[in-house]
């Protein structure tokens, strides 16, 4: 008998937290681009977890796109702390606090 | 108990993917320097490729272990070193007021009601693409063609969708990313140089200077 | 005559539009020229559409312009009502019109704002004449209103002097305040009638009780009040005097200030159905031919005379209007017109032979020096005196034979003012053209000069007119009177009683006995003084303290009023409230801000707890 799914999910909703809680807590943008990779893959998980359950290959395309979604969004991601690192010498999110009300 | 209930390959074959999860994903998070992140970063993504491998996603595994443990992360990598490794802040100290607790309660309860509802969920098998048209996952198959097929034919819209995406991504990363023609104030400050340089002679250098500071 | 009769009011508004579209281009001369002309032709028309209507045997024709307003069942025509009373004063005001328009081309001449006086003036005769001819309440109100607008501007015309603001400002109020009758009369008309012409308000009468016709006719006595400066809204008239000379003429005593009685003549049926207000407005007639008499001889501005006699004449009008003489009150209306015009172009030219003084007691010994002027004028004082033959003998004396048959008190009081007016118009001559010369200070030694033929050329025609006018209504010539021509128009006549021909005699002898007296008091007391705190009262002089009444009673209470709210209500409570609602925004802001810290991980967090909540909501579903 295969692992069951469950598992699996437990798992991707750690994976989750983790990433989640990455995000919230790491100043420097770099760092928190991979926690946001950590999040996504546990949505990757997920979604092949069930598309075994289901049958249905549906998930798993669509984790074939989030990973490009994923890429696209790195490369722009990356992109902006370039540009903004060249203005500052840093790459703490806390600094960019221009637009505070 | 687990070895009994289910085959024990399968079971060594999850515990390797998890720990290698959850220990490259805290790494991740409990590095201070971003290179070692990275690192585990790749960890986490290996242990999700296995576990996708386990789960007849044998594309997805690679693609995994191929874009992301090898592009995404060296691009990582790359502007790491590009910047220059920034060691100067402390993660263990918190300028923002109650954040990291916070944090800490809300993550804390949004997993433990995932894992609530994942674990007192039950699901059923090949049910629903049975229902909703969906292409069956079928075993005996080759899982590269299903996707294949799955991407040409169901999802083309969406993937040529992607396709101007990616583009959108490169181009925008190539105007972030490129220099502007430098007018810095590096530049102004070594015209000022010269200047002071042959006015050594005047009584009023000091002014000068103050301007250059 | 429906072809015609739209041409009496179209010329004053073609020579009005003529003058403002090309009035930079035009000389002065060729504005005047203008001006002048469009209100002769307009005479012309009035002319012809007399003789046409004389032909007519209803005696009534509306002409249909356009539809003016049309809803529900309320029906405004833009139409004109040519019947006798109408064309009567079409052909006055028209007639005297350009008489005035004449003499001003010569006495405005040389003022910088000549055009834009024309262009007020010719838009003023078309105002009046729409009041006059218009067939319905609505459109005389478009002409009530457009006669008060022009005459603020033209009170006014001097508007650099602060005075002739105030002036302008006040008349235009007190105008105002008389529009708010004429609102409220047309209100209560239509409530009750579902009309608005005059000949379909006429024929529904039945449809009026006693209670609203009352109501109705001291709605229009206030309206009356207020444009024919009768008491309490007479004291803008005298101030109105700040305007150029011949505005005076026009407005002041020819034609505007003719309007109340006009409305109150044309309401004539309206009026038949109530005694109370008709008495009303004999009182308020009589009491304020009285009072102005009384303010007239002790006024030291020679226009300021001809003001409260004007107020004062009209006030008879009024009277005559309270006892049912509609005939007599348009009699009056006519020669009033003829010798008041006279009297203000000839004070005018005396004016203008000084270089602008106006004060009495600088005058004197004018007969020698203006050889044209002083001869008109005297028609125009022995005329408004009443001294037989002239027109003001027989309009007077119809008006008060009326008021004896009446009201023996309102008699008494009309008697007394024709003594006062002999009085006062008598010293207003003597200080004016006879003693001694006062001038010379004023001229700076210089001879003063007679005024030129455009200027002198009215006065005489208006002097035929004021020693011919009485002609008009001579009281044996029934077939023929004014007043049989102007019958049809009126509803009902109160009925007078029959009296005999040496009651007629006797009154006629007491009138010229009034006269009498009052020129020989003003001779026995004026021939040789110029100032006389015996006779010319500070009580009388200040207008009976009727401004500082009003500013007692009204003014200082609403600028405290005025003060309070803009101080207490304003500051304290509409401004807190503004503010308070604003403050509270601005600080509830000022704290929800905080949230923006522009701190991207407080955003996330946001974010995660969200999640958190949706997860909760979920397992808590799913139990």
């Amino acid at each position: 008998m295969t692992i069951p799914a469950a598992w699996y999910l437990i798992l991707a909703a750690l994976l989750f937290g983790v990433g989640a809680f990455g995000v919230v807590t790491r100043r420097s943008a770099l760092i928190m681009f991979m926690c946001i990779e950590l999040m996504l893959n546990a949505v990757n998980l997920t979604f092949v977890t069930f598309a075994r359950t289901m049958s249905d290959i549906g998930g798993q395309t669509t984790v074939f796109f989030v990973m490009v979604v994923a890429a696209a969004e790195v490369t722009v991601g990356l992109g902006i702390v370039v540009a903004v690192f060249r203005r500052r010498a840093s790459t703490s999110v806390d600094e960019l606090s221009e637009l505070q009300g | 108990m687990l070895a009994l209930a289910y085959a024990i390959p399968d079971v060594l074959v999850f515990a390797s993917a998890a720990i290698l999860i959850l220990v490259g994903a805290v790494g991740v998070i409990a590095m201070k320097n971003p290179v070692h992140s990275a690192l585990c970063l790749i960890m986490c993504l290996l242990g999700v490729a296995l576990a996708f491998l386990a789960q007849e996603a044998d594309f997805l595994a690679a693609a995994e272990i191929i874009v992301y443990a090898g592009a995404i992360v060296v691009l990582f990598l790359f502007v790491i070193m590009f910047l220059g490794v920034d060691k100067s802040q402390h993660p263990h100290v918190e300028p923002l007021i109650g954040q990291r607790w916070l944090a800490g309660v809300g993550v804390l309860v949004t997993v433990a009601g995932l894992i609530t509802l994942m674990a007192s969920s039950h699901w059923v098998s090949g049910v629903l693409s049975a229902s909703t048209n969906g292409t069956a996952l079928a075993t005996g198959s080759d899982n590269i063609t299903q996707l294949g097929d799955s991407v040409f034919t169901t999802y083309l819209l969406a993937f040529e969708a992607t396709a101007g995406l990616l583009i959108i991504a490169v181009v925008g990363a190539v105007l972030l990313a490129r220099r502007e023609r430098p007018i810095d104030s590096d530049d102004v400050v070594e015209v000022i140089d010269v200047d002071v340089s042959a006015w050594d002679d005047l009584e009023d250098v000091d002014d000068v200077e103050d301007v250059q500071s | 005559m429906s072809h015609v009769a739209p041409l009496i009011i179209v010329f004053p508004l073609v020579g009005f539009l003529l003058v403002l579209v090309n009035g930079r281009s035009l000389s002065n001369r060729l504005v005047g020229a203008i001006a002048t002309g469009v209100v002769g032709l307009s005479f012309v028309s009035s002319v012809v559409v007399f003789v046409l209507l004389l032909h007519d045997q209803s005696r009534e024709v509306t002409v249909q312009l356009f539809t003016w307003i049309s809803v529900d069942t309320l029906h405004v025509p833009a139409a004109l009502l040519v019947d006798p009373l109408s064309i009567t004063m079409c052909l006055f005001v028209t007639g005297i019109s350009t008489l005035i328009h004449l003499y001003s081309t010569a006495y405005m001449d040389g003022e910088k704002d000549f055009r834009k006086f024309f262009l007020y003036l010719n838009l003023f005769v078309f105002s009046m004449l729409t009041l006059v001819l218009a067939n319905n309440l609505v459109l005389t109100f478009v002409g009530w209103e457009g006669v008060g607008l022009c005459s603020y501007w033209l009170v006014s015309f001097y508007f650099d002097r602060d005075s002739a603001a105030s002036a302008g400002k006040k008349a235009f109020i007190y105008n105002r305040i008389g529009d708010v009758g004429l609102l409220l009369a047309m209100f209560l008309l239509f409530l009750h009638t579902h009309t608005l012409t005059y000949l379909g308000i006429f024929s529904s009468t039945s449809l009026i009780s006693p209670a609203i016709a009352t109501l109705v006719v001291l709605a229009l006595l206030l309206a009356a009040t207020g444009k024919s400066a009768q008491i309490p809204l007479f004291n803008w008239l005298p101030d109105a005097m700040e305007g150029p000379t011949p505005v005076s003429a026009l407005i002041h005593a020819a034609t505007m200030v003719t309007a109340g009685v006009y409305l109150l003549v044309r309401m004539s049926p309206i009026l038949a159905l109530s005694s109370s207000g008709r008495m009303s407005i004999a009182i308020i007639g009589g009491v304020t031919a009285f009072v102005a008499a009384t303010i007239a001889t002790a006024q030291k501005d020679i226009k300021k005379v001809l003001a409260f006699s004007t107020v004062s004449q009209i006030g008879y009008m009024v009277l005559a209007v309270g006892v049912g003489a509609y005939g007599a009150a348009i009699f009056l209306m006519i020669s009033h017109a003829f010798f008041k015009a006279l009297l203000f172009l000839g004070s005018g030219s005396v004016i203008h032979s000084l270089g602008g003084e106006q004060d009495m007691r600088k005058m004197g010994g004018m007969a020698k020096w203006l050889p044209l002027t002083f001869p008109t004028f005297l028609i125009g004082w022995l005329t408004i005196s009443g001294v037989p033959p002239f027109a003001g003998f027989w309009s007077k004396g119809d008006v008060l034979t009326n008021v004896f048959a009446h009201n023996k008190a309102l008699w008494v009081l009309g008697v007394l003012t024709a003594i006062l007016t002999a009085y006062y118009m008598t010293r207003l001559f003597i200080l004016t053209f006879r003693g001694s010369e006062r001038f010379r200070e004023v001229t700076h030694q210089h001879d003063p000069h007679e005024s030129p033929l455009v200027m002198t050329a009215p006065l005489v025609i208006l002097a035929v007119l004021s020693v011919l006018g009485g002609l008009l209504d001579l009281p044996w010539a029934h077939g023929f009177s004014l007043t049989h021509f102007l019958s049809p128009t009126f509803g009902f006549v109160a009925p007078i009683p029959s009296q005999s021909t040496v009651l007629q005699t006797g009154l006629a002898a007491v009138d010229v006995a009034a006269v009498v007296i009052g020129l020989f008091a003003a001779f026995t007391i004026w021939r040789n003084t110029v100032e006389s705190s015996t006779f010319e009262r500070p009580f009388f002089e200040h207008v009976w303290r009727w401004d500082d009444a009003y500013d007692a009673t009204l003014g200082r209470p609403l600028a405290r009023a005025a003060r309070v709210s803009n101080d207490v209500v304003e500051d304290r409570i509409i401004d807190a409230a503004v503010e308070g609602v604003g403050g509270s925004v601005r600080r509830s802001g000022e704290g929800i801000r905080k949230l923006q810290a522009g701190m991207v991980r407080q955003y996330a967090l946001a974010m995660v707890l969200g999640v958190t909540v949706i997860v909760v909501y979920l397992v808590g579903r799913a139990r």
